[in-house]
């Protein structure tokens, strides 16, 4: 144990322990399945997963569904100082401050923020899960080493870390989403060594140890699969972290610089020098935010009752 | 309880170490390196490899590292490209206005959290217990950033009741003591500069204090749910004290370790990120600092402020761990 975020951390690996635990009078049924058959009488897991699927189909059929060009100035005309036209036949939530169409550029823009939110928490779960197996599954040493280097990075506050990250790297959006995924790494290694240390005196393990079992069969086959449920809540929840924390990068100045590319943080950040000619534009993109947010804490939430034991009825 | 503070700090080395080495490449890995950083973007060949000399840049990389770690033990993070004075005086005046928000912050997020989450765990299932669930993910969902714009917006642009930008108004000529603006005011009896500088800390601070207040909300109630089904609380009914006592002396009690716990890491987290909140408002703290920093790539207040404010959040943490020793027994044993 050290000394930094001592309680945040064992909060951390109070949730990885629980992992797992089969409850009473469920030994029968899968772990997801029972998971999957709660979450389906759960009128907050059904609201955010509802919320997400929308965002995500509107997401990939964005193309589509925008009516107009989200790039095309074409009300640029009608627009003067202290005046931006809004809502009107064929334009149904006005225009933005060039004059481009703010219902394409809010559908198209769900893309690229849903895009930059999942890719930077899978790549966040991807490496996090990397250190996490190999801190869990080894021990020793090798733990120490990964467990310390996690540490570091969680004693810097994570929008300081991101900022750092996007000013080295440069202004694009591979870096933003590199700078996001970074503050993710430590918070799901930790969880993922906790929970595999947690099932590591569990009987199953000790009988694949004395069938004679390979250490790498008994970590990925078995060890693995079982310490996985905290770190599947944990990514939901990251999303909408993820998501807003993009928008806040934008709004620093360290977001996509694409303009051909509409995100809706950037979009929010732009809008907020015409807040008070049109503050449909700033609300309409943070109201995406919020709504997309909520639709994965929701969903995150939901999902961690039906995995924990403790809730199980 | 002196062995667990003493081991605490030790282990407190390896981390800070570890956080230096970081910084130290950060500053090596950036595009054209120090010396680069520190001129600018539009200095000469030969003014970066008389930089490189001076700062002794030419030298290996661990004599590099060593010397930058003397220097950072002084407190010594070079001048700021921008306006050329060291980092280091430069935090010293804009950390009392970040200290102050916090605390402003802080105190709206415990002083309206607190009983929130407490009534709704009382009222489990009523409308007040709903609205404030809500309210609590909806306070985590929204942009820090845009909540503090929406605030500016309506009470000091539209209704003008509140100050919208800085620290304290400019014709306002209040003594500087301490920097801390409002306890200034206290201290030298202008009692107009305290309140001035207190309204400029209101609309930002309620901003600030959005997330702790969603969370310690969330927290609280959850905790009172928790500890109200333990088995004391049930003896304790039992044994027939009553409710009042029941309730101060063995639910709230037990109930605010863990938001306890949750106040002291927000503590930690907004006295090194108000990044957002500051340069909405141009309140001119370490997150203002910042802000201006990014957009005029000036690495050595960035770095400096980022190495110092890790420590601060480090030190917190340190401190929120060693109160829950004092809070929670059972913590020392381990």
């Amino acid at each position: 144990m050290t000394a930094v975020g001592d309680v945040r951390r064992r909060r951390i690996d109070e949730l990885a322990a629980r992992a797992g635990q089969v409850p009473e009078g469920e030994g029968g049924v899968s772990l997801t399945k029972s998971a999957f058959r709660r979450l389906r009488r759960n009128p907050v897991a059904i609201t955010g997963a509802v919320i997400v699927v929308v965002f995500l189909v509107v997401a990939a059929f964005a193309p589509l569904l925008a009516p107009r060009d989200p790039l095309a100035q074409t009300l640029l005309g009608e627009i003067r100082p202290g005046f931006i036209p809004g809502a009107q036949e064929g334009f149904p939530l006005g225009a933005d401050e060039l004059g481009r169409d703010l219902l394409s550029r809010l559908i198209v823009g769900s893309r690229q923020s849903l895009l930059i939110g999942v890719v930077s928490t899978l790549l966040g779960v991807v490496v996090g899960m990397a250190l996490g197996v190999l801190a869990g599954a080894f021990g020793g040493w090798v733990d120490t080493v990964v467990m310390r280097f996690i540490d570091i990075i969680l004693s810097i506050p994570s929008l300081l870390m991101a900022i750092s990250i996007s000013v080295l790297l440069g202004q694009n959006q591979w870096s933003l989403v590199i700078a996001i995924a970074v503050t993710q790494v430590p918070v799901f290694a930790r969880l993922l060594r906790g929970s595999m240390l947690a099932q590591r005196g569990s009987d199953y393990v000790l009988a694949s140890q004395a069938l004679g079992i390979k250490r790498s069969r008994i970590v990925f086959g078995h060890v693995l699969p079982n310490s996985l449920s905290p770190l599947i809540v944990q990514a939901t929840l990251s999303l909408a972290t993820a998501i807003i924390e993009a928008a806040a990068l934008s709004f620093l100045g360290l977001g996509d610089p694409d303009l051909a590319r509409p995100e809706w943080g950037a979009m929010l950040s732009n809008a907020q020098d015409f807040l008070s000619v049109r503050p449909e534009l700033a609300i309409y993109p943070a109201l995406c935010i919020i709504v997309v947010a909520l639709g994965f804490t929701l969903l995150g939430e939901s999902l961690r009752e039906a995995l924990d034991p403790k809730f199980r009825r | 309880m002196l062995r667990f503070v003493v081991r605490r700090l030790l282990q407190l080395i390896p981390i800070l170490l570890g956080l230096s080495v970081l910084l130290f490449a950060w500053l090596r890995a950036l595009p054209g390196g120090p010396a680069q950083a520190a001129l600018g973007e539009r200095a000469t060949p030969e003014a970066i490899a008389r930089y490189n000399e001076l700062f002794g840049l030419d030298q290996p990389l661990y004599v590099q590292y060593l010397r930058f770690l003397g220097r950072a033990v002084q407190l010594d993070f070079g001048n700021s490209a921008r306006t050329g004075r060291p980092v280091t005086q430069e935090f010293l005046e804009r950390m009392p206005g970040t200290i102050e928000l916090t605390l402003f912050a802080m105190v709206f997020a415990i002083g309206v959290g607190i009983p929130l989450g407490y009534l709704a765990a009382r009222r489990h299932g009523s409308w007040l217990d709903s609205a404030s669930v809500i309210g609590s993910l909806l306070g985590v969902a929204i942009p820090v950033f845009f909540l503090a714009y929406l605030l500016r917006l309506l009470f000091a642009v539209e209704l003008g009741w509140l100050p919208g930008s800085g620290r304290q108004e400019v014709r306002i000529d209040a003594t500087r003591i301490t920097n801390f603006y409002v306890l200034d005011g206290l201290l030298t009896r202008e009692w107009d500069a305290a309140w001035d500088a207190f309204t400029h800390l209101v609309l930002p601070g309620i901003a600030l204090g959005t997330i702790p207040l969603a969370i310690i909300v969330r927290i609280t109630r959850a905790s009172v749910l928790d500890v109200v089904n333990e088995d004391y609380v049930r003896t304790a009914n039992a044994k027939g004290l009553s409710t009042s006592t029941v309730r101060r002396r063995h639910v709230i009690r037990n109930a605010l370790l863990p938001v306890a716990t949750t106040i002291g890491l927000q503590t930690g987290l907004l006295l090194s990120g108000a990044v957002l909140t500051e340069s909405v408002f141009a309140f001119g703290g370490v997150g203002s600092a910042i802000f201006d920093a990014i957009f005029a790539r000036d690495f050595a207040v960035l770095q400096g402020f980022i190495l110092i404010l890790a420590v601060v959040y480090v030190l917190v943490n340190l401190l929120v761990d060693i109160s829950y020793g004092l809070l929670d027994p059972r913590v020392r044993v381990r």
